[in-house]
C-alpha cells in the first residue's frame, strides 16, 4: 500500500499539470487569437473551401471565411457557454441539495421526488422546449429595455441558463447524499448544540467540506455541456448564424463530407480543439477526485 | 418481492402523471402553432381544427380533456399527418429504434465490460492508460462527427457497408457501432473502476492464495461481483438507446423514433411528442424496476424495502 501510493500521487499530480497548462493555452489562444488575426470571423470572401495554406492556417470555408478565426473566436463561445452553463448548474445544484439534505425529513423527500421526475424526462428535450420557449420572449423584453448588444447575443443568454438548468439534477444529488451524511458528524452536532443558527452551519460548515466535491464535479460539468452545446448547434439550435462555436463548425464541417470531395480541414482544427480541452478537462476532474476521494487512496 | 413491485408500480403512476403534465404544459407555453401552416389558416378552418384536437379553452382544460382520452387508451391523432393516428406512427416507428437500441446495448455493454476488465487487470500500465484514453476520446467526440467519419472510412473509401437506409442486416452494422461507441467508453470507465475496487477485497486475496489461476480469479470470481454496478448502469441506458438515437437515426437516414422527439418540439406535433415522451417515461421506470430486481438476483446481500 505505501509505496505504490507513494509513487502515483505523483504520476496524479502531474496528470493535473499538464491538463492544467493545456487548458490555460486553449483559454489564452481563445482569449488572444481573434485579436491578433488578420482576418474576421464574419467576412466573407471569394475563395471557398481553399485548403490551409501561409495565408489560411486551417484553410477557409463555404463562405471563405478564414476557418483559424472562427476557430478561435468559437473557442471563446464554447468556452464561455460551459463554464457560465456549468456555473448555473453548480449555484442551482449545490443550493437545492443543501436545502433538501439540511432540512432532511418530508421536505427532503418531496424535493428528491422532483428531482427523479425531472430525471424521467428525456433532458435535450427539456432543452429544447427550454430554448423555443424564451428565445422569443427573451428578444421582446431585451428590445423593449434597449439593451441592442444583448439583443444579438440573446440566444447565448438562454443557452447558458437552459444549459445550467438541465444540468443542475446530478449535482443536486450528489451534494445532498453528502450533506445527509456530513450533518450528523459530531462537529456539525456541536456547532448546533452550542445555538448556531441553521444558516451559519450550513456556510460555516457544510460547504467548506464540500469544496472538494464541487471542484471535481464542475470539471466534469463543463465538458458536459460543451458537448450538449455542440449538439443543439447540430440540430440548430445552438449558436446563431454568423457567430461560431466548436459544435457549429464541426456540424457545418461535418455537413460538407462528401464523397467527391473532403473538405478535411472543416473538421480536424475544430475537432482537435475541442478534443483537447475535454480531455483535459476530464483528466483533470479525474485526477482531482482521486485526490479528494479518501476512499481512492485504497485503490491506487 | 411482488409487494414491493406493486408498491413501485403504484408510485410511477404520479411520476407518469407529471410527466404527461409537464410536458403538455411545456408544449403548449411554446410559440408556434400545432398544425401545419405553410400559409395562415382561415381563422374559421382554425377554430374547427381546434376544437377536433380538444385544444380550446385555457391548459388545464385541455390538459384534462386530453388525459381522460389517454385513459381511455385513445392516444389521438397526429395534428400534422393527415390521416394518421398517433399509435400507428409509433407503432411503424417504435420497432425499428428499439432493433437497432437493443443490439447497439448489447455491443456497448460488451465492449465496455471486455475493455473495463482489461484496464483494471493492467491497472497503471500502459494497457490501462491507452485503454482509458481511448474511451474518454469517444466520450469527448460528439456523435454527429464520429458518424460521418465512420461513413467516410466504412462506406465510400472501403465500400463495405452501404452509406445509409433500412432493410437489411447489413444496413445495421454502421448505426449499431456508431451508436454503441460512446455509451462503450462510459461502461469501460464504470467497469475498471469496479474491477479496481473488487480486486482489492479479501475474497479475491483468498482465492489468489488457494492457487487458483490469475484467469479464474478473475473472470470466475472478480468479474461477478464487478459487474453489478454495470447492472445500475445499463437500466437508464436501456431506456435511453432503446427510444432511438436522434443523430444517428438522422445521419443514416433511419425512420425511427427518434427524429420524433426533436422535431415534436420544434413543430408543435403536440399529441405524438407527448406519447413519444410517455413511452419513454414508462421505459425508464420499467427499467429501474428490473434493475432493482436484477440486483436481488445477482446478489443476495441486498434486500429490497
Amino acid at each position: 500500500m505505501t509505496s505504490p501510493s507513494r509513487r502515483f500521487p505523483f504520476f496524479r499530480d502531474r496528470i493535473i499539470v499538464i491538463s492544467l497548462g493545456l487548458l490555460c493555452l486553449v483559454v489564452l489562444t481563445a482569449a488572444l487569437g481573434p485579436v491578433l488575426s488578420p482576418y474576421d470571423y464574419d467576412v466573407i470572401s471569394k475563395d471557398q473551401f481553399s485548403p490551409p495554406s501561409w495565408e489560411h492556417w486551417f484553410g477557409t470555408d463555404i463562405h471563405g471565411r478564414d476557418v483559424l478565426t472562427r476557430l478561435l473566436y468559437g473557442a471563446r463561445v464554447s468556452l464561455t457557454v460551459g463554464c457560465i452553463g456549468a456555473l448555473v448548474s453548480l449555484i442551482v445544484g449545490v443550493a437545492y441539495g443543501l436545502i433538501s439534505g439540511y432540512a432532511g425529513g418530508r421536505i427532503d423527500n418531496v424535493m428528491m421526488r422532483f428531482v427523479d421526475i425531472l430525471y424521467s424526462l428525456p433532458r435535450v428535450i427539456i432543452l429544447i422546449v427550454l430554448i423555443t420557449i424564451f428565445d422569443q420572449k427573451l428578444k421582446i423584453y431585451l428590445e423593449e429595455f434597449n439593451l441592442p448588444w444583448l439583443v444579438t447575443n440573446s440566444r447565448l443568454l438562454v443557452l447558458f441558463v437552459g444549459l445550467g438548468l438541465v444540468e443542475w439534477l446530478t449535482m443536486a444529488r450528489i451534494i445532498r447524499g453528502q450533506v445527509l451524511t456530513l450533518k450528523e458528524r459530531t462537529f456539525v452536532q456541536a456547532s448546533r448544540a452550542l445555538g448556531q443558527s441553521d444558516i451559519r452551519i450550513v456556510l460555516q460548515h457544510l460547504l467548506p467540506n464540500l469544496k472538494g466535491l464541487i471542484i471535481v464535479y464542475i470539471t466534469l460539468t463543463v465538458p458536459t455541456v460543451i458537448l450538449e452545446e455542440s449538439f443543439l448547434s447540430f440540430l440548430g439550435l445552438g449558436v446563431q448564424a454568423p457567430q461560431s462555436s466548436w459544435g457549429t463548425l464541426l456540424s457545418d464541417g461535418a455537413a460538407c463530407i462528401n464523397p467527391v470531395r473532403i473538405y478535411w480541414w472543416l473538421l480536424a482544427g475544430p475537432a482537435f480543439f475541442m478534443a483537447i480541452t475535454l480531455l483535459a478537462l476530464n483528466f483533470l476532474g479525474d485526477a482531482l477526485r482521486d485526490k479528494f476521494d479518501p476512499r481512492s487512496h485504497r485503490r491506487h | 418481492m411482488i409487494p414491493f413491485i406493486f408498491r413501485r408500480l403504484l408510485i410511477s403512476i404520479p411520476v407518469l402523471l407529471t410527466v404527461i403534465l409537464l410536458t403538455f404544459t411545456m408544449m403548449r407555453m411554446s410559440p408556434g402553432s400545432p398544425f401545419r401552416t405553410e400559409r395562415k389558416l382561415d381563422p374559421k378552418v382554425e377554430a374547427r381544427m381546434m376544437e377536433k384536437f380538444n385544444l380550446n379553452g385555457t391548459i388545464p382544460q385541455q390538459l384534462w380533456s386530453y388525459c381522460k382520452n389517454l385513459a381511455q387508451g385513445e392516444l389521438g391523432d397526429s395534428t400534422q399527418f393527415r390521416n394518421r393516428s398517433v399509435l400507428q406512427i409509433l407503432q411503424q416507428t417504435l420497432p425499428r429504434s428499439m432493433l437497432l437500441g437493443s443490439i447497439s446495448l448489447c455491443l456497448a455493454l460488451f465492449l465496455g465490460i471486455v475493455l473495463g476488465t482489461y484496464a483494471a487487470v493492467h491497472h497503471n500500465a500502459g494497457q490501462d492508460r491507452l485503454a482509458m484514453l481511448l474511451a474518454l476520446t469517444g466520450i469527448c467526440l460528439p456523435t454527429f462527427l464520429i458518424a460521418p467519419i465512420c461513413i467516410l472510412l466504412f462506406a465510400i473509401y472501403l465500400p463495405l457497408f452501404p452509406v445509409a437506409g433500412w432493410g437489411t442486416p447489413i444496413h445495421l452494422v454502421l448505426p449499431v457501432i456508431c451508436l454503441a461507441l460512446p455509451y462503450a467508453a462510459y461502461a469501460s470507465r464504470l467497469m475498471r473502476t469496479s474491477m479496481l475496487e473488487v480486486l482489492q477485497q479479501d475474497f479475491v486475496r483468498t482465492a489468489r492464495a488457494k492457487g487458483l489461476s490469475e484467469k479464474v480469479v478473475i473472470y470466475k470470481h472478480a468479474l461477478k461481483t464487478a459487474i453489478l454496478p454495470m447492472v445500475g448502469y445499463a437500466g437508464p441506458l436501456a431506456a435511453n438507446i432503446l427510444t432511438g438515437s436522434l443523430v444517428i437515426e438522422q445521419i443514416f437516414k433511419i425512420p425511427g423514433i427518434g427524429p420524433l422527439f426533436v422535431n415534436g418540439v420544434l413543430n408543435q406535433v403536440l399529441c405524438l411528442f407527448v406519447c413519444a415522451v410517455i413511452v419513454y417515461s414508462t421505459l425508464l421506470i420499467l427499467m429501474n424496476l428490473l434493475v432493482d430486481i436484477l440486483y436481488t438476483v445477482l446478489d443476495r446481500r441486498v434486500k429490497l424495502l
